[in-house]
């Protein structure tokens, strides 16, 4: 057994009691990486020598003055499109391969004012974009419960690093389902927030009306945890939205009687596999045996969001990348003159799929077309909004899967880029309503995790996680963990 | 329909300082018209008089008051640019 199975209050107890130091949990990262990481591929790189320092000093404020702050000495890992002053962070991009930022995010600011220890920054999609990690310039982690599997994406090593057991928790950033995707393939529990609730200041921009950081975890509880640590408004971000932070451990009771939970048929029909279903039907028993009553509704946009995802994210991904020409920052390919400069950079440096997204936001945006693709999904948006609104005037969640299938091979889905991207189809309109969502475990279909998605009105993070933590304590799923 | 042309790709790579090889454009137009064929279903919805969302929060010009405040300094500022010279970045010729 690894201290990491542990939940953190458990862990601040042995801190507390001497039985246990920082050193020993930094050191319990780093021996665990180096046993899985030549399977896993989880990091892009590791801050080793600055994690052994910050464990040297945090063991002498515990002796001093005890455990300190909300998540003191945990050991975590950050994505790598979350910017970290002076540590490289690429966004998995070869354009930004020596990138060196020189501020802080707001949030790994309050990480560090919280007293936890960075192990190292994580693998994604370049750029964010993608559901397998196969997008990375640099490797393809890969699924703990099965190597030969996609961990998901884009925060796929976020999501893999906490299931096979190198950190305690991890940040990712979800657009369309990149913290939710990936914690159900790996069986662990990703929550996106409400846009708004985390500042976004030094997340490296994808979509800016559609991301959002969050924590990826083994239990509820420890999520409540880092949520309550980096939530909050940011004068730094001014999406950021000035809404109270409640304290998300008073929801924590375990208490679902009389909840009214909705099952869009929409989130169970056709594209959905079998075992999936199942899954989800078996934890709605649950959930009533709890006390809690569902009934089946429709959110009727459903099938038109990721054709509007597409549009929009892609539309603002081809603004918001503009800015990598190799002219401040990057890697420049130098040629002749200013605009064969930024050709050329622009060409080498982005691969893929980050090309095929700045060329479909590029052409929804471009003259003639705007109105009957980008306006068009734009009002699509607000239909879908409507969905969700309406359905909360009656309930007080909406529950469904958090994926139609368990994670795939990989390479399964590379040559086809409609087919990869259907994979969101159940992620994606949470974010373009911009309510909060989040992902936990609900038992394995042939060896490979489930994800039971729970999805809360704007702000009510407390609500899921209390319907979120009910059932995990009713389950004893999050206590499955991969043999690697 | 192909709505997505050969020429058309050109022109948009063009727009967003991107180059392709023939094969690279052979599979761009490929995809892209497959995507946008595929988008082409928001067009079943009747949109009239439904107003664009482009921020989900009702928040509207988010203002501060005007305070001097310290900035990066150059020198970090300039650490990760390619190439400065005297404090300033330098890029290639903008004029032919």
């Amino acid at each position: 057994m690894s201290i990491f199975d542990h939940q953190i209050k458990d862990i601040h107890e042995l801190l507390h009691k001497k039985e246990l130091s920082v050193t020993d949990l930094v050191e319990e990262s780093y021996s665990r990486i180096k046993e899985v990481e030549g399977k896993v591929d989880s990091f892009l790189q590791l801050t080793e020598e600055n994690a052994r320092q910050q464990a040297k000093d945090l063991d002498q404020v515990l002796t001093t003055e005890g455990v300190k702050g909300n998540l003191f000495g945990l050991p975590t890992g950050i994505k790598d499109n979350i910017v970290t002053k002076g540590i490289r962070t690429t966004c998995a991009s070869k354009l930004l391969e020596n990138f060196e930022p020189v501020h802080n995010a707001t949030v790994v600011e309050k990480l560090a004012a919280a007293n936890t220890v960075t192990i190292g920054k994580l693998n994604m999609d370049e750029f964010a974009m993608g559901s397998s990690n196969e997008n990375s310039g640099f490797k393809v982690t890969r699924n703990p419960w099965d190597t030969n599997r996609v961990p998901g994406g884009s925060s796929g090593g976020s999501a893999a690093s906490v299931a096979s057991g190198e950190v305690l928790f991890s940040l990712g950033s979800d657009t369309g389902g990149s913290i939710r995707e990936p914690a159900a393939f790996c069986g662990v529990v990703g929550l996106k927030p409400t846009y708004g609730r985390v500042s976004r200041f030094g997340l490296v921009a994808f979509a800016s009306s559609l991301d959002q950081i969050g924590p990826i975890t083994r239990t509820v509880e420890d999520n409540a945890f880092v949520l309550q640590t980096i939530a909050g408004y940011d004068k730094m971000d001014s999406t950021s939205a000035n809404v109270e932070v409640p304290d998300y451990r008073v929801a924590l009771t375990g208490d679902i009687k009389d909840l009214k939970i909705a099952v869009p048929k929409e989130y169970l029909g056709e594209g959905v596999a079998p075992e999936v279903r199942e899954k989800i039907e078996q934890a709605l028993k649950t959930l009533e045996s709890l006390g809690a009553t569902w009934e089946e509704v429709s959110l009727p946009h459903s099938k038109y969001a990721n054709a509007a995802y597409y549009i929009l994210s892609s539309s603002e991904a081809s603004a918001n990348l503009a800015r990598f020409d190799g002219i401040r920052y990057g890697k420049r390919m130098e040629d002749t003159n200013l605009i064969e400069t930024y050709r050329k950079t622009r060409s080498q440096g982005f691969g893929d799929e980050v090309k095929r997204r700045i060329m479909l936001g590029t052409f929804a945006l471009s003259s003639g077309y705007y109105d009957a693709y980008y306006k068009k999904a734009q009002q699509v948006r607000t239909l879908i909004k409507q969905d969700f609104d309406e359905v909360f005037k009656k309930y007080d969640v909406i529950i469904g899967p958090t994926a139609p299938t368990t994670a795939f091979k990989i390479g399964e889905k590379m040559n086809d880029p409609l087919t990869m991207y259907a994979t969101d189809i159940l992620t994606i309109p949470m974010n373009l309503a911009g309510v909060p969502a989040i992902s936990v475990p609900a038992g394995l279909a042939d060896g490979l995790p489930v994800g039971l998605q729970i999805i809360g009105n704007y702000f009510e993070e407390s609500t899921v996680y209390r319907v979120a933590h009910a059932f995990e304590q009713a389950t004893d799923f999050h206590k499955q963990k991969p043999t690697l | 329909m192909a709505r997505i042309t050969k020429e058309k790709v050109k022109h948009v790579a063009n727009l967003a300082r991107l180059e392709f090889s023939e094969d690279e454009m052979d599979m761009f137009t490929k995809q892209l018209d497959d995507i946008i064929t595929y988008a082409e279903q928001l067009n079943e919805l009747d949109t009239t008089n439904v107003k664009p969302t482009s921020h989900v929060l009702d928040v509207i010009n988010v203002v501060r008051e005007d305070e001097v405040r310290p900035s990066l300094d150059r020198e970090d500022t300039l650490k990760n640019a390619p190439d400065h010279e005297d404090g300033q970045i330098k890029v290639p010729s903008v004029l032919e």
